[in-house]
C-alpha cells in the first residue's frame, strides 16, 4: 500500500497529474472510487483483491475533467476502456497517467499508449471461467428458452440505468434512450420498454464491451446484463476480427464504411 | 382509534393469507428472488420472504408503481377524446410483512401526493391499501431508522404491526380503524395479551448517529457550499437507483405512447439525479453538474420537505446505499453534514 500512496504523493508533488483516480476503503466491507488531490487524500488510498471497480468510466465524466490531469489506477478492463475510448477520439495518448495494478500486488506505469497495446498483446482479456459457462448455458438454449430467459431477467429492470451509467463506453451526452420525441425506445419500464432498452444498449456495445461487467455489478436488481455484450463478443471476433480496447488506434469495423465491402449478406 | 393489542401463533399466520385471498384481496408481500428481494402479489405465506432484513425496492409500488397509465385517448378529426383511469377501480389491497420503514415511508409520499393539487392516482390506491408490517428482529450497518425519527417497532403508518415474541407467538398491534377492519377476518384467531410486554426487548438495535434537527439546520444553509456536495459526489455515477428503491422519493414523468389513432399516457419514476431531469427545451441545464443533482437530492429531502410539508423526507432505510453501484452511502454524508461546525 506504502508503494502506492508514495507513489501518487510524488506525482501530485511534482505536478505530473492533479488528480488520482483510485480506491478507498467504503462503508460496511466495500471499496469505492476516491480521487486524490492532495498527498492527505493519497494516503487514503488503498489496494486489494476487492478493488474490482473499473474506474475508466470516471474519465468521462466532466466534474472529473475539470479537475485537471488525472492519474487512474487501473486493471486489465480499464486499460481496455481506455483503448477503446482512444480509438472513438475520447482520449489522447499522453492526456491520462496510468498506474497498472499487477496480480503480484505490484504497479506499473504506463506512460504511452503504445505501452499499453503492448502489455495488452500479451494478456489474457477474455471473459472468466464461470461467465464462459453462463454464456455457453445461453447458447445451448432454444432460441424459445432464451427469449424467455431474458423475459423473465428484463422483468425484475426498473430503468435506473445503472448499467448505462456505470459502463465506461456508455459516454454519449444524450443516448437514444432519452429521446422521447420521437421515442425510439419506449421511454416506460414495461415489458417492451425494458426489452427494447436492454437490446439497443446491448447492439451499441457489440464490439465495443471490454468485458468490464460493471453493468451486471452496478444492476440494483441483480441482472446478468454483462452476458447480453459478452455473448457478442466472439460473433464480431470472427465476423470482423476484431477484439475491443486492444489498440488505440483501432478501426470499428460495426461503423466503418468501404467501397469494397463484401455485401453478400444484402438479400 | 386507541391501539389494540393481541396474540397471534405463528403456526396461524398461513391463515390470514389464506382468508385475505379467500375474500378476495390482492396480497402484496416481500418475494426473494434470488439476490433480490422484490415486492409482489402472493397466494399463501409460503412465497413471503419474512426473514428478508428488507425488500431491495420499497413497498411504495403498492400506491406509486413504475409505470401507471393515466389517460387513453382517441385522436379524432378535430379533437382528441380522453377517457382518464378511474383510480376508484384500484382493488382494495394488503401489502403484507414489510417492515416499519415501508409503512412510515408512506407518510411521505402523502404529504408530497395529498399537497394542492392533490393526486387522486396515489391517494385512492393509498386509501385502497391496508398497511400489514412486521417490526424489525435485525438491522446492518446501512439502517438509521432512528436517527430520522422512526425506529426497527415504529408503528407510525401501519395498519397492524406483528412482533416476533417466541418462535410460537406474534404480538399483533392493531393500529387504525383499516387495521381492525382486516383484523376482523382473523379475530378468531387472536388471543389476549397476558401482562405487560416490553416489544423494545424483541427489537433490532439502531443506534442513533446523527441529530436530525442538525441535519436539517445544515443541510438548508449549505446551499452554495460548492465543494461539499461536489466532494461528496464525485464518485456518483448519475444513474437512478437510490431514487427508485426509496420509499420517499416521488418524482415522474409522463410519456405518451401512440399509434397514428389511439394512445396511452402513461407516468413513469424518475429522478432528480439524471441529467436529463432538469434539461431544458433550449438545451440549457440549471442543474449541469452532479454535484448539483446530488445536492438536490440531499436538499428535498432534509430541507424542502422539512420546510414545505413538515416531514422529513428520508426513513433511514439505506436501500438507497444498498443499491448504489458506487457506495454513496446517505448515512455517512448526512452525519458529516451534521458535523459541519460552520457553514
Amino acid at each position: 500500500m506504502s508503494e502506492l500512496i508514495n507513489k501518487v504523493t510524488q506525482l501530485l508533488n511534482d505536478k505530473t497529474i492533479d488528480v488520482f483516480i483510485g480506491y478507498e476503503k467504503g462503508s460496511a466491507d466495500r471499496i469505492r472510487a476516491a480521487f486524490a488531490r492532495t498527498a492527505e487524500q493519497a494516503a487514503k488510498l488503498v489496494y486489494t483483491a476487492s478493488c474490482t471497480q473499473n474506474l475508466a468510466g470516471y474519465l468521462m465524466k466532466h466534474e472529473v475533467k475539470k479537475l485537471g490531469k488525472p492519474g487512474l489506477l487501473a486493471n486489465v478492463a480499464a486499460l481496455r476502456s481506455i483503448m477503446q475510448l482512444a480509438s472513438e477520439f475520447q482520449v489522447k495518448d499522453g492526456e491520462v497517467y496510468v498506474l497498472f495494478a499487477n496480480a503480484d500486488g505490484s504497479f506499473t506505469e504506463f506512460t504511452s499508449f503504445a505501452s499499453i497495446e503492448a502489455y495488452l498483446g500479451t494478456t489474457d482479456v477474455g471473459i472468466k471461467s464461470d461467465e464462459q459457462e453462463m454464456i455457453a448455458r445461453l447458447e445451448a438454449m432454444s432460441v424459445q428458452e432464451r427469449w424467455l430467459f431474458w423475459n423473465k431477467e428484463f422483468d425484475k429492470c426498473i430503468k435506473c440505468y445503472a448499467c448505462r451509467a456505470a459502463c465506461p463506453m456508455c459516454y454519449c451526452h444524450r443516448c437514444t434512450t432519452d429521446v422521447n420525441q420521437p421515442q425510439w425506445i419506449p421511454v416506460a419500464s414495461h415489458e417492451r420498454g425494458n426489452l427494447d432498452y436492454h437490446l439497443m444498449r446491448a447492439m451499441h456495445l457489440a464490439g465495443r464491451c471490454v468485458n468490464c461487467g460493471e453493468c451486471a455489478n452496478a444492476c440494483p436488481m441483480d441482472i446478468p446484463l454483462n452476458l447480453l455484450t459478452y455473448q457478442l463478443i466472439d460473433p464480431i471476433k470472427n465476423t470482423f476480427g476484431a477484439t475491443a480496447g486492444m489498440k488505440a488506434d483501432a478501426v470499428y469495423a460495426l461503423s466503418t464504411y468501404k467501397p469494397d465491402d463484401k455485401e453478400n449478406f444484402i438479400i | 382509534m386507541e391501539k389494540e393489542l393481541k396474540i397471534l401463533k405463528y403456526n396461524d399466520l398461513p391463515k390470514l393469507i389464506e382468508r385475505f385471498r379467500t375474500q378476495g384481496y390482492p396480497v402484496l408481500a416481500p418475494v426473494r428472488k434470488n439476490k433480490v428481494v422484490e415486492i409482489e402479489t402472493v397466494e399463501s405465506l409460503d412465497a413471503v420472504a419474512l426473514d428478508a432484513l428488507l425488500s431491495t425496492q420499497s413497498a411504495k409500488k403498492a400506491a406509486f408503481p413504475k409505470v401507471e397509465k393515466v389517460i387513453d385517448y382517441t385522436l379524432g378529426k378535430n379533437a382528441v377524446q380522453q377517457v382518464p383511469v378511474n383510480p376508484e377501480t384500484h382493488p382494495e389491497t394488503i401489502l403484507f410483512g414489510v417492515r416499519p420503514c415501508d409503512a412510515s415511508g408512506f407518510k411521505s409520499l402523502d404529504a408530497i401526493f395529498g399537497d394542492t393539487p392533490r393526486d387522486e392516482f396515489y391517494l385512492k390506491k393509498k386509501e385502497k391499501t391496508t398497511i400489514v408490517s412486521f417490526s424489525c428482529p435485525v438491522a446492518d450497518s446501512y439502517c438509521f431508522c432512528t436517527s430520522v425519527g422512526g425506529g426497527p417497532g415504529n408503528t407510525a403508518g401501519s395498519d397492524i404491526q406483528f412482533t416476533a415474541i417466541s418462535k410460537e407467538e406474534l404480538l399483533v398491534e392493531i393500529l387504525t380503524e383499516k387495521g381492525a377492519k382486516l383484523a376482523s377476518h382473523f379475530t378468531d384467531l387472536l388471543s389476549d395479551t397476558k401482562g405487560d410486554i416490553d416489544k423494545n426487548k424483541f427489537l433490532a438495535e439502531v443506534k442513533v448517529v446523527f441529530d436530525m434537527n442538525a441535519v436539517v439546520g445544515k443541510t438548508t444553509a449549505s446551499f452554495n457550499n460548492t465543494a461539499l456536495w461536489l466532494e461528496q459526489s464525485l464518485r456518483c455515477i448519475g444513474c437512478g437507483a437510490c431514487a427508485f428503491v426509496c420509499p420517499t422519493c416521488a418524482c415522474f414523468d409522463f410519456q405518451d405512447e401512440q399509434n397514428t389513432k389511439k394512445g396511452v399516457r402513461l407516468r413513469l419514476w424518475d429522478s432528480c439525479g439524471f441529467s436529463l431531469f432538469t434539461l431544458h427545451t433550449s438545451g440549457h441545464n440549471p442543474r449541469e453538474v452532479q454535484s448539483q443533482r446530488w445536492r438536490q437530492r440531499i436538499m428535498h429531502k432534509f430541507a424542502y420537505m422539512p420546510e414545505q410539508l413538515h416531514v422529513v423526507g428520508c426513513e433511514g432505510c439505506g436501500r438507497c446505499s444498498r443499491a448504489c453501484p458506487v457506495d454513496m452511502n446517505i448515512k455517512e454524508h448526512l452525519t458529516s453534514i451534521g458535523e459541519i461546525v460552520t457553514v
